[in-house]
């Protein structure tokens, strides 16, 4: 009897395969007559992986390692350079923006800044049922306003009838930063890039907009794209992280194993350097020299090589592949590569 | 004695609706060579507490009440050249976002020869030659300081503010937000060179920050602010270890923390108070887990109980 | 939403922004001013004496008289040589009605200016602003050249050519006004474009329409307005310096023209102060008005503009 293989449906909502994003750098005329490339800052260069369903996917570095221009390739909002994107089985890279707008129905986004965020002159009902309008999913005001008010009772901002009128600048940001919540699940997306959505917050009240965010995520099984620069809270959040550094993904796996036993020199070094909430704990801070490079002109082979504490020469000159550890891991360093 | 102590001091601001309590009645001290932490949220009033201290404060601004002694004279009551005095050469500052202030079409080591020779009758070749030192004891190249700020990264710029603070060698530094804008490496350098710093000098500082990780690991004695006001006030490890005030406690449990057991995030519930018109009673009651009649009427003071430990908060301990 | 309270909800915010603009000294004294000459044009037929397009009302006193009233101070003056409320000009007509009717024209060319300056201005902003690129480009060196050529010189070309007309007068305004409104709205559009509302819209699926008529327009409209007030002071100016040199339409009485005829026909020489300071006082008072009211709108307006806390 012949093997019946039985290839589950896409169990994946997303695969980025070898995503690359350069911006081009406008000059005078002059330079454009006498040089012939134009300068090219490669944000985003040459990024892979995928996304279950469900997920919460961590995406994480500092600044400047392109974690947020791969967010914004991924929903189109930015033009990917060369590269891949498939979502929930199908390949979105080319498609025009026509195509793209059913889709749109379930990808979107939550930002950063809870004040820039929100439409200053519209109300938060109208702020809510801006998805619901542009996709034209109501046949009624009163199918829209029960949708809305379920919403709201969800991100607990109640009671809803008080925060349905009210406008951005009477809210607070906490109060915002929930509206956009609120705003981005109320389609019941797939998947949902969620910028740093609490580094503009006060301490104590990130986690009630986290909290909110992983229950309409269990609620609603959507996939979450956690992008931010705070290891600590990616490691509370995120079930699998991807370490950024100047364009690429350097270490990716299950959380815990990448934050507790890097692998990666640059990640040893960031998880060495996040402090610690406990004046017990002795921190080793691993020295690493200098500062982030320039994506202008980054260094050959290896982009983290001129700061490693291990760099060997064959690092300065090969790019190292990305290869699967035993643990799981994805890991892209000449100190695991194998001959 | 101690080298800096804050009695009673309250700031207010004049606005078109009325007075903003910035800072209502706040008490530390801080002894020489300790790193003391002012911790807390945005608008609780710890900027203006370092700005009361070096009196510089924004149009509107106002000292109410309060003393604050700093080598057994009181600031308040200084004349302004006396002031000018101290300002620089005994307690220097390095504001939050200090590193932007810099002025893009001087070279830097000017700017910071300017720093020195405006407080000191020096001549600029002594200026600019201790201003190489500076940045030697910072960690910058010292041919470094003919360069102008755009040609540095936001760190370096960071430990150039740090240079400058230190250039007339005070007795006290207050840093607010130091790397709050940085990313997480060069944040552990600075915080580094600071510590180093801090003990090669004999330096006391003042770290005023939302981050209690920065505060744990770098300060002596910490201070919670909350509505411009102390509500606990302990050695670091104690308050770490065992947090009196219900605020204190909700703040350390939103920190998650990248080693140790995880554990759920959980959050105050409320927002901050309206400085205009705070709460009665004890301004943290409206969302404390544990109100009673009582915190609504009576503001609590601060206690002593015991070790100095001090925390303000009806509940009984 | 029911449409009740909506409607509820549309009188509420109008009538707070009412309390608002009232609280503002600048917009009180402005609305003040304002009010007294558009209830004089309005009201023009019942409140002037005399219509003074009317033939009828030349000679109705000694040509060049002073006001009644100086009576009071000299008590000598025999009856015939003075004329009623402002006195009379050179033809013997009564001043105070072209004053009363002149309102109108002033009043109606300030906003009917504005209103094309603006109009043509905000859409070619709004334009040029959010698809950038070339189109961009052509509209604003094409604002450009408008702008480099010195207003004054290319409006008194306009006139001439195209003739003495209200309606020519309100065009020739509106076209040379445009560039700078255009300008002022483009950099605000370019802001808008940029804020994150704008690119979750996007995100969410929508199309460049969407975008500008609902999250662009609304937040430029304030300032589309307190550039309306102040053009309205300008046109106004304008209109009163075009009729002043000459290019007016003669069929109508304007106080910039007013102050033509009182020039060509020697007032100063003559003292006669009464046809001289009236016009003058009235155009300044109307301007002064609307940019008390763009001052106000700039300060209430403005502040919410300002997407930060």
């Amino acid at each position: 009897m012949p093997h019946v293989v039985v290839i589950s449906m896409v169990d994946e909502i997303l695969k980025v395969i070898n995503l690359k994003k350069y911006f081009t750098l406008r000059r005078g005329l002059l330079t454009s007559l006498i040089k012939r490339e134009p300068p090219k800052v490669k944000a985003v260069d040459g990024v892979s992986f995928n996304v279950k369903r469900g997920e919460i996917f961590g995406l994480a570095g500092e600044s400047g390692c392109g974690k947020t221009t791969t967010g914004r390739c991924i929903l189109r909002l930015i033009e990917p350079t060369s590269g891949k994107i498939i979502f929930d089985g199908r390949d979105i890279t080319n498609l025009s923006q026509g195509e793209l707008k059913p889709l749109r129905k379930d990808m979107q986004i939550i930002f950063q800044d809870p004040y820039e965020s929100l439409n200053p002159r519209m109300r938060v009902h109208d702020i809510i049922a801006e998805p619901l309008r542009i996709q034209r999913i109501c046949k009624s005001r009163r199918e829209e306003e029960e949708m809305v008010m379920k919403m709201l009772e969800e991100v607990e901002l109640t009671p809803p009838e008080e925060f349905m009128n009210r406008l951005p600048h009477e809210l607070s940001g906490g109060q915002r930063q929930r509206v956009a919540v609120a705003r981005a699940f109320i389609l019941k997306p797939k998947l949902i890039v969620a910028d740093e959505p609490v580094s503009m917050l006060d301490i104590s009240i990130r986690s009630e907009v986290l909290n909110v965010m992983l229950r309409e995520r269990d609620t609603y099984g959507t996939s979450i794209i956690f992008i931010t620069h705070d290891l600590s809270l990616a490691r509370h959040i995120c079930e699998r992280i991807a370490i950024m550094y100047l364009g690429k993904i350097i270490e990716m796996g299950d959380v815990e194993t990448i934050l507790q036993e890097p692998k990666h020199p640059y990640t040893q070094a960031l998880t060495a350097a996040v402090p610690i909430p406990d004046p017990d704990h002795k921190r080793e801070i691993i020295p690493i020299k200098g500062e982030v490079p320039s994506a202008l002109n980054p260094p050959s082979g290896c982009r983290f090589h001129p700061r490693c504490p291990y760099a060997k020469d064959t690092c300065g000159k090969i790019e190292p592949e990305t290869i699967t550890l035993e643990d799981g891991r994805l890991i892209a360093c000449h100190l695991y590569t194998r001959k | 004695m101690p080298l800096l102590q804050v009695k009673n001091l309250k700031t207010y601001y004049q606005t078109a609706r009325g007075y903003v309590k910035a800072v209502d009645g706040v008490n530390f001290q801080i002894e020489e060579g300790e790193v003391f932490g002012l911790a807390g949220e945005s608008g609780c009033g710890k900027t203006t507490v370092a700005l009361s201290i070096i009196r510089l404060l924004p149009p509107g601004g106002r000292i109410i009440d309060g003393e604050i002694i700093f080598n057994d004279r009181n600031i308040l009551t200084m004349s302004e050249e006396d002031i000018r005095k101290i300002r620089w050469k005994k307690i220097a500052i390095v504001f939050q976002g200090a590193m932007n202030a810099l002025n893009p079409v001087i070279k830097v080591g000017d700017q910071i020869v300017e720093a020195i020779t405006t407080h000191e009758n020096v001549s600029k070749e002594d200026a600019w030659k201790r201003t190489e030192k500076l940045f030697e004891m910072v960690g910058i190249d010292p041919s470094r300081a003919e360069d102008y700020p755009h040609e540095f990264s936001g760190g370096m710029k960071q430990r150039v503010m740090i240079a400058m603070a230190l250039a007339c060698n005070p007795q006290l530094l207050i840093a607010d937000e130091p790397a709050t804008a940085l990313d997480v490496i060069v944040q552990a350098q600075i915080l580094k060179l600071m510590r180093e710093l801090q003990r090669k000098m004999n330096l006391s500082m003042m770290l005023i920050t939302h981050d209690l990780s920065i505060i744990a690991e770098t300060c002596n004695k910490v201070a919670i602010m909350y509505a411009g006001k102390i509500v606990e006030y302990a050695d670091t490890k104690r308050i770490f270890r065992e947090p009196q005030h219900p605020y204190t406690r909700g703040l350390i449990n939103a920190f998650p923390s990248i080693r140790g057991p995880k554990r759920k995030l959980i959050s105050i519930p409320g927002t901050p108070p309206d400085l205009l018109n705070p709460p009665s009673g004890c301004k943290f009651h409206p969302r404390c887990p544990y109100t009673n009649d009582k915190c609504k009427k009576i503001e609590p003071e601060l206690k002593d109980i015991g070790e100095r430990h001090y925390v303000a908060c009806h509940m009984s301990w | 939403m029911s449409l009740q309270r909506l409607m509820e909800e549309h009188i509420k915010s109008l009538r707070e922004f009412a309390n608002t603009f009232f609280k503002n000294k600048f917009g009180v004294i402005g609305v003040a001013i304002l009010s007294v000459f558009v209830f004089m044009a309005i009201f023009a037929p019942q409140i002037s004496p005399y219509n003074p397009m009317d033939v009828k009302s030349i000679g109705v006193g000694k040509p060049f008289s002073p006001p009644a009233w100086i009576k009071i101070f000299n008590k000598d003056i025999p009856d015939d040589l003075v004329f009623g409320i402002m006195g009379t000009d050179e033809l013997g007509r009564d001043i105070f009605s072209q004053i009363v009717y002149g309102s109108r024209i002033s009043l109606t060319v300030g906003f009917a200016a504005s209103f094309t300056a603006v109009f043509i201005g905000t859409i070619i902003g709004l334009i040029a602003g959010y698809y950038g690129g070339i189109i961009d480009e052509v509209l604003m060196r094409f604002a450009d050249i408008l702008l480099i050529i010195p207003g004054l010189p290319l409006m008194i070309v306009l006139a001439a050519i195209l003739g003495p007309s209200i309606r020519n007068i309100i065009l020739v305004i509106g076209i040379t006004s445009w560039p700078s409104i255009a300008r002022i709205i483009r950099s605000q559009v370019l802001t808008v474009k940029e804020m994150k509302f704008v690119e979750f819209a996007k995100a969410a699926g929508c199309g460049d329409n969407y975008i500008i008529f609902k999250h662009i327009l609304p937040n430029v409209m304030p300032l589309v307005y307190v550039n309306a007030a102040i053009n309205i002071a300008n046109a106004i100016l304008i209109e009163a310096g075009l009729s002043f040199l000459g290019l007016g339409d003669p069929n109508n009485i304007s106080w910039g023209m007013m102050l033509f005829f009182a020039e060509q026909y020697q007032a100063l020489l003559r003292l006669a102060w009464w046809y001289i300071f009236p016009p003058g006082i009235c155009i300044l008072l109307v301007v002064l008005s609307f940019i008390f009211i763009g001052h106000a709108l700039d300060e209430i307006l403005n502040p919410r503009l300002r997407l930060r806390r």
